[in-house]
C-alpha cells in the first residue's frame, strides 16, 4: 500500500449550525496532508453513518457545540458498528463537558476534545489511531 | 468488515450489493495496493452495464446542485445511480477538502443511490487511472447510471470526454464576461450544455454565446478526444459525420429542480444515439484504448524508476541544467539503462 | 490669524447651538441620573461632551471642519459619538442578558429573577428546534430540545414564557431569525390576552437571515421567500408594533464565525444595506422603517480597535441611510445597537479569568456607545450558565455603570489621536468590502456565492493558526497554563424536558379544535404562493388557533421549499 490516504469524515449532527470550529478542523486536516470528506450541517447520525460508509473512512470527526452530544454520538458509533465499520475510529469536538469524556468512550468514541484544544493535538491523535 | 479482506471475498460480495465491499474496493484501487490489479481483474467482466456521465464546469456554476437534482430524477424514473465527485489534492500538502456532499444531503437514506468522494491525488489534470477503475467497481456493482463531476476548467473536462459516455458541460450567467468554455476548448467534447442559474440575469446572453459558438462550429466533424499516440487504434473518428449528433443548449435551475427533466432526457437519447449504428462500440473501444495506454505509460514509468538507482535521475538533470547535456540524450540515457 | 480664531469662535458657536438645539431639549423632558457631574473629585465638574474647544490653543480652520464631518456633537449627524446627546447621563445601557433553557416554566423563572436583580430587559433563547421551525416532537429535535435555549412550540408554552412578565413595560429581546414572525405572532397574542395594548409593546426579533446563511446556520427557506417574510414584518410592524424593532442585524455571530472587526462592521452594514434595499423595492418609504432597524455587535479582545470599530459602524451607516437611501429623518440615520461579549474569546481553561475578559470587552462597548449589552458569564466555553455565573455577568455591568464614572461623559475616547485615526481606517476598509459586494450585486448575491462565506473561514483559520503557532497568546490556553480543576456545577438541561414536551404536544394536537386548525394553514398556504400577500395576520391568527410554530413552517415550507447550504470550505 505505498498511497495509503487517510480518509476522515467531518460531520455536525444535529441541528447546531456553528460551524466555525469544524471548517478549521477540516482544513488544518487537509493541510496535514488527510483527505477529510466535509458533511455540512444538520446531519442526522443515519447520514453520517451512510456518509462513513460509501466514502470509506478512516475516522468519523462530528462537532457538536448544541450540548447533544450524550444523544447523538453513541447513536453514530451504534450505527458504524452495525453496518461493519468497526475499526472506524470516532471523534467529538465541541462544547463537552469534562464529566461526558468517561461516558463518551466507554460508548466507543475514541477522542473528545473540548475548547481551546490545538488542531495539532488533533492530527497527532489521528496519526497515532489509524495505522 | 476487515480492511484487508482479500478481493477473492471482496469480489463477490461487491458484486452481490454490498455497498461497503464497493467502498472498501474504491479505496484499494486508489490506493494502488499490491491486490488492487486482482480486484479489477476480478470485477472487468461484469463492467460495461452502466452508462458514464461526464459533468464538468467552472467552479460557482452549480453543478453539484445539478448533479443531485439528476440523480433524483434517475430515482424517480427508478434507475440505480452512483456518483464521483472529483476534486483536486492540494499540490502542497497531498490532502484534499472534499466538500461535494454538503450540497448532496438529500439523496442520503437511498438504497439505490451512492456518492463518493475522490481526490485526484497524483494524477494531473483530474482525472485518471485511478477514477476509472473507480468508474469500473461502480459499474460492476451495477448501478445503471453513474455521474461523474470533475470542477475546474481546461485538462479535467477535456480528460471526462475519454472517460464517460456522454459529457455534460455546465456553465452559469455571471461568471465573467466570456463564456467560459471558450478558453477551455470544451466544445469539442460536450454533448449537451448546461446554463445553470438561468433565473440570473445574462442568461440569454450566456445562451446566445454558447448557440453562436455551435453555430460557427456547425460542419467541423466533431472528434473524440485522443491526444495519445501509442495505440492506433484509438485514432478511429466518428464515423458519419452526416448523422452527427447536435449539441444543445439547455437552461436549468438546478436549485428548484426546473430544466432538470429536460436534461435527463437529453441525456438518454444521446445514450441512445449512441446504441444506434454502432457508435457506442466505438466509444467504448476508444475509452478502452485510453485506459489501456494509461496503465502502459503508468506502468512504464514504475518500472523506469524502479530500474534506475534513485538519485540517477537527479545527475542527468543537473547536467541539462548545466548545458552539459541536452534533454534528448538525457532521456534516450535513461530509457538505455532500463534495458 | 484673524481667520483661525473666527473658526474656533464658529465651533464654539456650534457647540452652543447644539446644547441650546438638541442637548437642552432632551434634558428638560428626562431628569438626568444626577444634577451634577464630577468625578471622584467633588471640585472637578465634567461636561456633557468635550470638543477641540476644550483643548488650549484654538484649531486651525481645517481641523474645526474635520471636526463637524467627522465627529459632530452626540446625536447629530453623522452620529460617531453617540446617537444620543447625553447618552448614558440621561438613561444607562440596558442591561440584557441572554438567556433561556428547558422548559418555558424553568426559563420563566429565570427571568423574574434577572428583572429581581436589577435587569432592565429580557433576551430569550430559543432551542434549535424552535429556532429552525420544528416542534419539539419532531425526529430532527432529537437531543436538542431546551439544550441551548427555551423550547416553544404552540402559544400555550409562550404564555407560561411571558407569565408575570409586564409586556408594557419590559422590552423583549427575542433571538429568532426564520420562523420570527411566528414568535412575534405568539407574543402579539398573548398582549392581547393579557390586555396590553399591541402599539405599546416594545422589543426585538432578530430577524436577520443573512447572516445565519453566513454564520449562525439556524435557516429554513431559501433567500427569496425569506427576505419576503422580512419585508412583510416590517410593513406590518410599521402599521401595527410601531415600538417594536423589527430586525436585529447582527454582527456578532459573523465575528464569532472567525470575522476580523473591519469583516464584522463591512458584512453586518452590507447586509442591513440589502434589507433595506429590498424592503425599498417592496414599495416601502425608508423612512417609515428605518428607525425599526436595530443592530447587534461583538465586543471582542482587542480592546481600542472595538471602541472605534462601534464608532465607524455608527458613521458609516449614517452615511449610508441619509446619501445613498436619501432617508430624511435623522432617526432614520441612527444606528442602535446591542452588544454581547465575545462568547468565542471565552475560555474553558482557567474559567475566572473569564470575568476579567468580559470586564474589558463590556468596558469596549460602553465607550463606543452601546444601547444594550449582554455580558457572558464565566463557565460559557462548557455550557449554559449557572444561576451564580450569570449573577457575576450582571454585576459586571453593574460596577462598569454604577461605580466607574465611564457613562458620565459622552464618547470620552474621542478626539483621541489613535482612535480617530483607527475609526477613519475601520470605516474605510468597510466601505471597500461594501463596494466590492455592490459590484458582485449586493450582500444576497454575495452570500449565494459564498463570498462572505470564505472570507470569514480564512479569516477564522489565520486567527486558529496564529494561536497554533503562539504569535497570538491566549492566557491559560497556549500559555500561562496551570493545572486546575474543572468547574464544578455546571448547569445540565434535564433530559425530561423533552419528554415532558412531547406529552404537552400530544395533549394540545388532541384537545384542540383540528378544523380550525386545517383552515387557517390552507390558507397560509394560499396567501404563502401569492407573492404580495400578507402574511403576518395570518400567523397571529394561527397561533391563536393553536396550530404549533412547527405546523406553521411547514405549511410555508410547503410552498417556499428548504435552503440548501454550498459547500464553501
Amino acid at each position: 500500500m505505498a498511497d495509503r490516504k487517510i480518509r476522515i469524515l467531518v460531520a455536525k449532527p444535529g441541528l447546531d449550525g456553528h460551524d466555525r470550529g469544524a471548517k478549521v478542523v477540516a482544513r488544518a486536516l487537509r493541510d496535514a496532508g488527510f483527505e477529510v470528506i466535509y458533511t455540512g450541517i444538520r446531519q442526522t447520525p443515519a447520514m453520517i453513518a451512510e456518509a462513513a460508509l460509501q466514502e470509506d473512512v478512516d475516522v468519523v470527526g462530528l462537532s457538536i457545540l448544541s450540548g447533544a452530544h450524550m444523544t447523538l454520538c453513541p447513536k453514530v458509533v451504534d450505527l458504524l458498528r452495525g453496518q461493519g465499520q468497526d475499526d472506524v475510529t470516532v471523534l467529538v469536538g465541541g462544547i463537552i463537558p469534562d464529566e461526558d469524556v468517561a461516558p463518551l468512550q466507554a460508548a466507543g468514541v475514541q477522542g473528545v476534545f473540548g475548547p481551546g484544544t490545538s488542531t495539532q493535538d488533533i492530527i497527532e491523535f489521528i496519526r497515532t489511531a489509524v495505522i | 468488515m476487515p480492511k484487508s479482506l482479500p478481493p477473492s471475498q471482496l469480489i463477490p460480495r461487491l458484486l452481490a450489493g454490498d455497498r461497503l465491499a464497493l467502498s472498501r474496493a474504491i479505496s484499494r484501487v486508489e490506493d494502488g495496493g499490491d491486490n488492487a490489479r486482482e480486484l479489477l481483474a476480478g470485477v472487468f467482466p461484469h463492467t460495461g452495464r452502466g452508462h458514464l456521465i461526464g459533468i464538468t464546469g467552472a467552479p460557482g456554476t452549480g453543478k453539484s446542485t445539478l448533479v443531485t437534482g439528476l440523480v433524483q430524477a434517475y430515482r424517480a424514473a427508478g434507475l440505480t445511480v452512483a456518483v464521483l465527485a472529483v476534486d483536486p489534492t492540494s499540490p502542497f500538502t497531498g490532502g484534499a477538502l472534499l466538500g461535494d456532499r454538503v450540497r448532496m444531503s438529500k439523496l442520503s437514506g437511498d438504497a439505490g443511490v451512492f456518492v463518493r468522494s475522490m481526490a485526484t491525488r497524483g494524477s494531473l489534470g483530474g482525472l485518471a487511472g485511478a477514477t476509472a477503475d473507480a468508474l469500473l467497481l461502480l459499474d460492476a456493482a451495477g448501478y445503471e447510471r453513474i455521474l461523474i463531476e470533475t470542477v475546474g476548467v481546461g485538462q479535467a473536462e477535456v480528460e471526462i470526454a475519454g472517460t464517460a459516455h456522454t459529457t455534460v458541460v455546465v456553465e452559469a450567467p455571471g461568471l465573467g464576461d466570456e463564456v467560459q468554455a471558450i478558453k477551455a476548448g470544451v466544445l469539442e467534447i460536450a454533448d449537451i450544455f448546461v446554463v445553470n442559474k438561468a433565473d440570473r440575469p445574462g442568461v440569454e446572453r450566456t445562451v446566445g454565446a454558447l448557440e453562436l459558438m455551435l453555430h460557427m462550429a456547425d460542419g467541423t466533424p466533431r472528434q473524440l478526444f485522443h491526444h495519445g499516440q501509442l495505440l492506433e487504434v484509438a485514432a478511429a473518428p466518428l464515423e458519419d459525420e452526416s448523422d452527427g449528433w447536435q449539441v444543445q443548449v439547455f437552461k436549468t435551475v438546478a436549485a428548484s429542480g426546473g430544466g432538470i427533466p429536460e436534461v435527463m432526457a437529453e441525456i438518454e437519447r444521446h445514450r441512445l444515439w449512441l446504441a444506434e449504428n454502432g457508435r457506442l462500440a466505438a466509444r467504448e473501444r476508444l475509452r478502452m484504448a485510453r485506459s489501456v495506454e494509461q496503465i502502459v505509460q503508468a506502468e512504464l514509468l514504475r518500472r523506469l524508476r524502479a530500474a534506475l538507482p534513485a538519485d540517477s535521475l537527479a545527475e542527468l538533470v543537473e547536467e541539462v541544467a548545466a548545458r552539459s547535456l541536452d534533454p534528448y540524450a538525457a532521456a534516450e540515457q535513461i530509457l538505455d539503462r532500463m534495458g | 490669524m484673524a481667520e483661525t480664531v473666527k473658526t474656533h469662535n464658529k465651533l464654539a458657536a456650534l457647540k452652543r447651538a447644539w446644547q441650546d438645539d438638541s442637548l437642552a431639549p432632551v434634558t428638560r423632558r428626562f431628569l438626568e441620573r444626577r444634577q451634577r457631574f464630577t468625578t471622584s473629585s467633588d471640585t472637578i465638574e465634567v461636561e456633557t461632551v468635550y470638543t477641540p474647544t476644550e483643548w488650549p490653543g484654538d484649531p486651525d480652520a481645517a481641523q474645526a471642519a474635520a471636526y463637524t464631518e467627522k465627529l459632530g456633537f452626540p446625536g447629530d449627524y453623522p452620529f460617531t459619538r453617540g446617537v444620543q446627546p447625553n447618552m448614558y447621563r440621561g438613561r444607562l445601557w440596558t442591561m440584557r442578558q441572554y438567556a433561556g433553557f428547558g422548559s418555558a416554566q424553568e426559563s420563566n423563572q429565570r427571568y423574574h429573577y434577572l428583572i429581581a436583580q436589577g435587569q432592565t430587559g429580557l433576551s430569550v433563547a430559543f432551542d434549535l428546534p424552535t429556532q429552525i421551525g420544528y416542534d419539539a416532537d419532531h425526529d430532527f429535535a432529537l437531543g436538542e430540545v431546551g439544550k441551548v435555549g427555551v423550547s416553544i412550540s404552540s402559544l400555550a408554552d409562550m404564555r407560561t414564557l411571558l407569565a408575570g412578565i409586564p409586556l408594557d413595560k419590559v422590552s423583549i429581546s427575542m433571538t429568532i431569525n426564520a420562523p420570527a414572525a411566528v414568535l412575534l405572532a405568539m407574543v402579539i397574542a398573548v398582549a392581547k390576552e393579557t390586555g396590553v395594548p399591541v402599539s405599546q409593546l416594545r422589543g426585538t426579533v432578530q430577524n436577520d437571515i443573512l447572516k445565519e446563511y453566513i454564520a449562525r446556520g439556524t435557516y429554513i427557506f431559501p433567500p427569496g421567500p425569506s427576505m419576503r417574510l422580512i419585508t412583510d414584518m416590517f410593513r406590518f410592524c410599521a402599521a401595527e408594533v410601531p415600538k417594536w424593532n423589527t430586525i436585529s442585524i447582527s454582527g456578532y455571530h459573523i465575528r464569532e464565525a472567525g470575522s476580523t472587526a473591519v469583516q464584522e462592521v463591512a458584512f453586518t452594514l452590507a447586509n442591513a444595506v440589502e434589507y433595506v434595499q429590498q424592503a425599498i423595492n417592496a414599495g416601502l418609504d425608508v423612512d417609515r422603517f428605518a428607525d425599526q432597524l436595530s443592530f447587534f455587535f461583538n465586543a471582542h479582545n482587542n480592546f481600542l480597535e472595538e471602541v472605534a470599530k462601534f464608532r465607524a459602524a455608527r458613521r458609516l451607516w449614517a452615511k449610508i441611510m441619509r446619501e445613498r437611501f436619501g432617508a430624511q429623518k435623522p432617526q432614520s440615520w441612527r444606528l442602535r445597537f446591542h452588544t454581547q461579549t465575545g462568547g468565542s474569546t471565552l475560555t474553558a481553561q482557567q474559567p475566572d479569568n473569564n470575568v476579567v475578559r468580559v470586564t474589558v470587552q463590556a468596558l469596549s462597548a460602553v465607550l463606543g456607545g452601546t444601547q444594550s449589552l449582554h455580558t457572558n458569564s464565566r463557565d460559557e466555553a462548557l455550557a449554559l450558565p449557572t444561576e451564580k455565573a450569570v449573577e457575576i455577568a450582571l454585576r459586571t455591568q453593574q460596577i462598569l455603570a454604577y461605580e466607574n464614572g465611564v457613562g458620565d461623559v459622552v464618547d470620552p475616547l474621542g478626539g483621541s489621536y489613535y482612535i480617530e485615526w483607527l475609526t477613519d481606517e475601520i470605516e474605510r476598509q468597510a466601505q471597500a468590502y461594501i463596494d466590492r459586494m455592490d459590484g458582485m450585486g449586493g450582500a444576497l448575491r454575495a452570500v449565494e456565492e459564498g463570498f462572505v462565506q470564505r472570507e470569514i473561514q480564512e479569516a477564522a483559520y489565520q486567527a486558529q493558526r496564529a494561536v497554533e503557532s503562539g504569535e497570538q497568546l491566549v492566557v491559560g490556553v497556549n500559555r500561562f497554563q496551570s493545572d486546575e480543576t474543572a468547574i464544578p456545577d455546571l448547569l445540565r438541561v434535564d433530559e425530561r424536558v423533552q419528554t415532558a414536551q412531547v406529552d404537552a404536544l400530544a395533549r394540545l394536537r388532541a384537545e384542540r379544535d383540528d378544523a380550525s386548525v386545517q383552515s387557517i394553514l390552507a390558507r397560509i398556504r394560499q396567501s404563502a404562493a401569492q407573492p404580495d400577500a400578507p402574511l403576518m395576520p395570518l400567523f397571529v391568527e394561527a397561533v391563536e388557533s393553536e396550530a404549533t410554530l412547527g405546523e406553521i413552517c411547514d405549511a410555508l415550507r410547503s410552498v417556499f421549499g428548504e435552503y440548501e447550504p454550498g459547500n464553501w470550505v
